[in-house]
């Protein structure tokens, strides 16, 4: 069936008819902050203890905007005889964000999360040279960091947590192996020993033994 | 003396109206075309809801610096914004709002002819402009603007002079006395062709190829600045008033309606075709020249002809 001559002019009526109706899309900013979903891309944050001064994020940056000092230390060996360690030790770490592009790619190659998103957006300069953000303010920015989005329902366990969880019930099956063995001696010894003895030399050891094998799961 | 102290409160009234109305409109245009596309419009001027938004304008329309080109007809140039905002003015004088004698600026026995006349003055304005500017967009935006006037005037008048056979007369107020509610299906296709005509004539979208700012930087208005720029500006809004209640008094029974008449159904009726025309501005894109001109001469001459054809059969028939 061919349309009806001006169906098309009244349906354009309609529609702005309608959209008058419905709420308006604009955001009132400066009257109502917007609400950025975890990840937006409004500055980087730097969770230093995480950093191990490895440089992947300044060496990936396209611009070249990551600056990165630091120095090494010796940490004396641990044991009499053993060999020393050497550490590296953050001295500046700064972003200047009057040349990030906002790729990310620091954020994704940083292999101990160091660095994340922060929403923030609000932190124009009058002077360009205050736009190099240093340690302590990237640090700042980090405590505005939001929780990552929940996964899907039926997503994967992330890795770290499948990681987590398999060293507890490693640990969790050790020490219930351990309580058994150590029941079944306990069970062994009693009628040889008698009541007259509790405090034989194997019983102090018990609560020991479930212990040692839950910190050494992860040898 | 008392004749003196009436005349002059009615153009007081009058001129108050001409100079509060038409910003009304231009603040309800702001708003509505802006929730039309999902927007918010004017928020901060006035405070409460940017009421005061086009006070602002006009101060800063005020504050600029009046030029006029150095090659322009510098009298004819000045003169422009004059002539196509006063007509308007002149017209609101002979419309009636009420009834009652006192709500009328000035009772016109000729008041359909003088109305249609004044009205096609205020055209002229933007041909003055269009011309004295020495500008080639103004120019062209001149020379559509008189295209366009030649092509719409014919279907109003036409349309007008039909409504003028029912009522067989052309005073305003007489027309109105005379009209019934059945005058709204008999008369339908002349009220759409005044309309449609009187929107083209004002130059508003989807009519607005004389000014088509997009294409030949506003037409006749290019090398205005400053006051003389929003007079423009505020003799195209005063058109909408005058053309909704024109509309309104020939074609929909002025004051008349249920629950008893009174000049407060004359303003709705204004208030609810402004809006149509600020309707319409959103919905529809502009209308390249030579459909202009196709639509005058081939759809709208015809449909009042057909109308006044109409008219003139009924009249006799119930005669």
């Amino acid at each position: 069936m061919p349309p009806i001559p001006g169906s098309g002019l009244a349906k354009g009526l309609a529609v702005t008819l309608r959209t008058m109706t419905k709420r308006s899309h604009t955001a009132q900013y400066p009257d109502a902050q917007p609400e950025l979903p975890p990840r937006t891309r409004g500055v980087i944050g730097l969770f230093e203890e995480n950093c191990t001064v490895c440089m992947l994020c300044a060496r990936e940056c396209p611009d070249w905007c990551i600056y990165i000092d630091s120095h090494k230390e010796t940490i004396p060996a641990v044991t009499p005889g053993g060999r020393e360690r050497s550490r590296n030790v953050l001295d500046r770490f700064a972003i200047d964000f009057s040349l990030c592009m906002y790729c990310g790619i620091c954020i994704e190659v940083c292999p101990f999360d160091a660095l994340f998103w922060s929403p923030e957006f609000e932190y124009a300069e009058t002077d360009i040279r205050d736009l190099t953000h240093e340690r302590d303010k990237l640090r700042e920015w980090m405590w505005t960091v939001p929780a990552p989005p929940a996964l899907d329902p039926a997503a994967e366990e992330p890795k770290e947590v499948a990681a987590a969880r398999k060293a507890v019930e490693k640990a969790e099956a050790a020490a219930a192996a351990a309580a058994a063995q150590a029941a079944a001696a306990a069970a062994q010894d009693a009628p040889t020993t008698g009541p007259g003895t509790p405090g034989t030399p194997g019983t102090p050891g018990t609560p020991g033994t479930p212990e040692s094998p839950a910190g050494g799961t992860a040898r | 003396m008392n004749d003196v102290l009436d005349v002059a409160l009615r153009l007081i009234v009058v001129f108050a109206v001409f100079l509060v109305l038409p910003l009304v409109i231009g603040q309800t245009e702001h708003k509505v075309m802006a929730h039309m596309q999902g927007r918010l419009g004017p928020m901060y001027a006035g405070g409460f809801h940017g009421w005061a938004q086009l006070v602002a304008d006009g101060v800063k329309f005020a504050q600029k610096e009046d030029v006029v080109p150095a090659g322009a007809d510098r009298r004819i140039f000045q003169l422009a914004p004059a002539v196509a905002l006063l007509p308007y003015l002149l017209v609101l004088v002979a419309i009636p709002v009420g009834p009652s004698e006192g709500a009328v600026g000035q009772v016109i026995d000729a008041g359909l002819f003088f109305v249609l006349a004044v009205m096609g003055v205020g055209v002229l304005g933007s041909v003055m402009a269009g011309w004295a500017s020495a500008n080639k967009f103004s120019l062209l935006g001149g020379l559509r603007t008189a295209a366009q006037l030649l092509a719409y005037e014919l279907p109003m008048l036409l349309a007008a002079a039909s409504v003028a056979m029912a009522a067989g007369t052309v005073s305003l107020p007489g027309i109105v006395g005379a009209f019934e509610w059945w005058w709204l299906p008999w008369q339908i296709t002349g009220a759409l062709v005044f309309f449609t005509a009187g929107l083209a004539e004002l130059q508003r979208p989807p009519f607005d190829m004389p000014v088509a700012d997009s294409e030949i930087i506003f037409g006749a208005y290019t090398e205005y600045t400053g006051l003389r720029f929003a007079l423009f500006l505020l003799a195209e809004y005063a058109g909408i008033v005058v053309l909704c209640a024109l509309t309104t008094v020939l074609f929909l029974g002025g004051w008349h309606g249920p629950f008893g008449g009174g000049w407060g159904w004359t303003l709705l009726k204004t208030a609810v075709l402004a809006f149509v025309v600020i309707w319409l501005r959103v919905s529809y894109p502009r209308l390249r020249e030579d459909q202009l001109q196709k639509l005058a001469w081939t759809v709208l001459i015809p449909l009042a002809l057909a109308q006044i054809a109409l008219t003139g059969i009924v009249k006799v028939a119930i005669q």
